[in-house]
């Protein structure tokens, strides 16, 4: 376990290096903040002061080196924009983004697997005939579409559901969320809906097909010529042999989710850190970029492990060594 | 003894796109308490089928399509699923072919064996233990309180079995149907498995029906013989008789081609041809396109089932006869 630890760290050191390569000289190469600082017809002096402010006249490796020993300490720079440090701004949106990815994943996982388990174990039925029909769509509707209809349906035309926005927001467990209000679960609705149906499709058809798959075991028929009811047979022996890529692919889509909820926090302007993003590379705010990337970076390494993990207790025969 | 499974005119079909497969076609047979029945043919035959319609575990496509399954005096066909399945694993269980993929390798042991005493016994957790200690120690399973907690993959395929066996006999069920035991097992298992499933069925009173392709197997095992072929009995009878005067035959060729190694042989016998195809089954008589004394009646009339020595049935327009040789 130890040696598995250690293995996972330096796999996680390793990331980050090339990703901070990665990341320091595309952040470097596209777009000139400069012009974005100074104001419209600064002079030559103004400029150049402006480059000496941001440590933009120093070669390109030296930055690096700059770079790394500043995001050690868990600086990134200010942001050019908010003029805060970058982390502390994206660390700030975090829980917006994490509790509409929660409940969408939440709603998926809810949704998508006992569906999953029924469609895999009557596959000739209407019912799941027809699940399986609108989880296509489900797959193939892009989310803006999808939040935009959603936005015309329930809050336009019905007025149910709040247009946009956060909504209010409560303190839980020392932590600022929208789930402690009911205006704040008003407003979170409908984006984790959008967020969920990509995911909530996938997770269904995969879970469809691991049943299909383990029904024809022997040990399904075995646990039935026990005398174990057939739903106890569903959910106890064949949905936990079918959960080892239903968990894979749950967690890549967790981090997925967390990483690049860009297009669905735009629609529904909520201030998470994908709208942050959005904002951060129109105005070539390359700080918060930078910070956000590795930010990225070092959760996929962490839902990864968290997913190895998860694997050794499900399945008893996978060994982490 | 007392009739513990009476089946009478058991037909299980399978639809399918193809056609229909009469997999069983009006099979009917009895087990005794205590008895061991042997149920054999080749692959095909319709034995597992018959052995799984007993058991009411037949998946899509297949349907039992009539007949009556009598096991203590009720006819299972009438019970509901959830009548079933308290006579699942309670009063009838089963033993599998592969015992690698019997159980169910995400749980341990323990956890498995469990499932059944939970389902069928009112114990406690701690009696519910003990009694799973107990059964593996009866199929011979050493150290059984630590191997409780290992998984399938921790155990070979012979101790894997024993446990498959273990679980069978958790519940003390009055039948234990156990398809092909040993098929899946190394030779020199099989007899191990063999010998302790007999002592096992003896000791506590269970009747066994033991389905398998190997005669040879269920001439050492059993009382008494059902020979299936096609999707019926072709012949039925007490193993000695079945094995010393045997009137059909595909019994013959089934006794012939078992390898006897005080014999120089150098080839084995086989029986010619191969089974029918099951969509298609030839007019008459099942076996005709096999069968050396095939005679004009063979290739129109169906034989029937009929009594020729004592509880020793035949289905052969024109039985063997030992003495006539």
């Amino acid at each position: 376990m130890l040696r598995y630890l250690v293995f996972r760290a330096s796999q996680l050191i390793l990331v980050l290096i090339v990703v901070s390569i990665l990341v320091f000289v595309f952040t470097s190469v596209m777009g000139n903040p400069v012009y974005l600082m100074v104001r419209e017809n600064a002079t030559e002096e103004e400029v150049q002061a402006a480059i000496e402010y941001l440590g933009l006249d120093k070669p390109l490796p030296v930055r690096y080196g700059i770079f790394v020993k500043n995001a050690l300490r868990g600086d990134f720079g200010k942001s050019y924009v908010y003029h805060q440090p970058a982390l502390r701004i994206i660390s700030e949106r975090f829980p917006a983004t994490i509790e509409i990815v929660i409940v969408a994943m939440l709603l998926s996982a809810l949704v998508a697997i006992p569906l999953g388990v029924y469609s895999g174990a009557y596959p000739k039925n209407f019912f799941s005939k027809s699940i399986m029909t609108i989880s296509i769509a489900g797959i193939s509707l892009p989310s803006f579409w999808v939040g935009m209809v959603l936005i015309f349906v329930f809050s336009l035309k019905l007025g149910i559901l709040p247009v946009s926005g956060r909504g209010d927001v409560g303190v839980f467990l020392g932590i600022k969320t929208s789930l402690a209000t009911v205006s704040g679960w008003r407003h979170i609705i409908l984006p984790s809906v959008t967020l969920a149906l990509g995911s909530l499709a996938t997770i269904l058809r995969l879970t469809r097909a691991g049943m299909q798959e383990n029904m024809r075991q022997d040990y399904v028929k075995f646990a039935r010529a026990k005398g174990v009811p057939r739903k106890k047979v569903l959910f106890g022996h064949a949905l936990k042999n079918t959960l080892i890529p239903v968990v894979t692919i749950f967690g890549l889509q967790l981090g997925g989710l967390i990483a690049f909820t860009t297009i669905t926090e735009t629609i529904f302007s909520w201030p998470g850190m994908g709208k942050l993003l959005i904002d951060a590379i129109n105005s070539a705010d390359r700080p918060i970029v930078s910070a956000y990337i590795l930010f990225v970076a070092v959760m996929f390494v962490f839902i990864n492990f968290v997913v190895d993990i998860l694997y050794t207790i499900i399945d008893p025969r996978i060994d982490l060594k | 003894m007392n009739k513990l499974l009476e089946v009478k005119g058991l037909k299980t079909y399978f639809h399918t796109f193809k056609g229909t497969v009469k997999a069983v076609d009006n099979v009917s047979f009895d087990i005794h308490e205590g008895e061991i029945l042997g149920v054999v043919g080749e692959s095909g035959g319709g034995k597992s089928v018959t052995g799984f319609s007993v058991i009411r575990l037949i998946d899509e496509p297949g349907q039992i399509e009539s007949g009556e399954i009598i096991f203590n005096g009720t006819n299972l066909l009438k019970k509901s699923e959830s009548e079933m399945n308290k006579v699942r694993g309670k009063e009838i269980s089963m033993v599998f072919q592969d015992p690698m993929t019997s159980l169910n390798p995400v749980y341990t042991i323990g956890e498995q064996m469990d499932e059944v005493l939970l389902l069928h016994e009112k114990l406690n957790k701690h009696e519910r233990r003990n009694r799973c200690i107990e059964l593996l120690k009866d199929v011979g399973i050493s150290n059984p309180e630590s191997r409780l907690k290992n998984y399938p993959h921790q155990f070979s395929g012979g101790m894997r079995q024993r446990v498959v066996i273990a679980i069978a006999l958790a519940a003390n069920p009055k039948l234990i149907i156990a398809d092909e035991p040993t098929t899946a097992l190394d030779v020199t298992i099989q007899s191990q498995i063999l010998k302790l499933m007999k002592k096992l069925v003896e000791e506590h009173g269970v009747a066994l029906m033991l389905i398998t392709h190997d005669l040879a197997v269920v001439s050492e095992m059993a009382d008494r013989i059902n020979v299936m072929y096609c999707g019926k009995i072709v012949e039925s009878g007490y193993t000695r008789e079945i094995i010393e005067n045997y009137t059909h035959p595909y019994t013959e060729g089934l006794l012939n081609s078992i390898p006897d190694i005080d014999k120089d042989k150098s080839k084995l016998n086989t029986i010619p041809g191969i089974v029918p195809n099951m969509f298609d089954l030839p007019k008459g008589c099942n076996f005709s396109p096999r069968c050396k004394n095939c005679q004009d009646i063979c290739l129109e009339k169906e034989p029937k089932l009929t009594e020729i020595g004592e509880n020793h049935y035949v289905s052969c327009h024109f039985p063997l006869r030992k003495e006539a040789n």
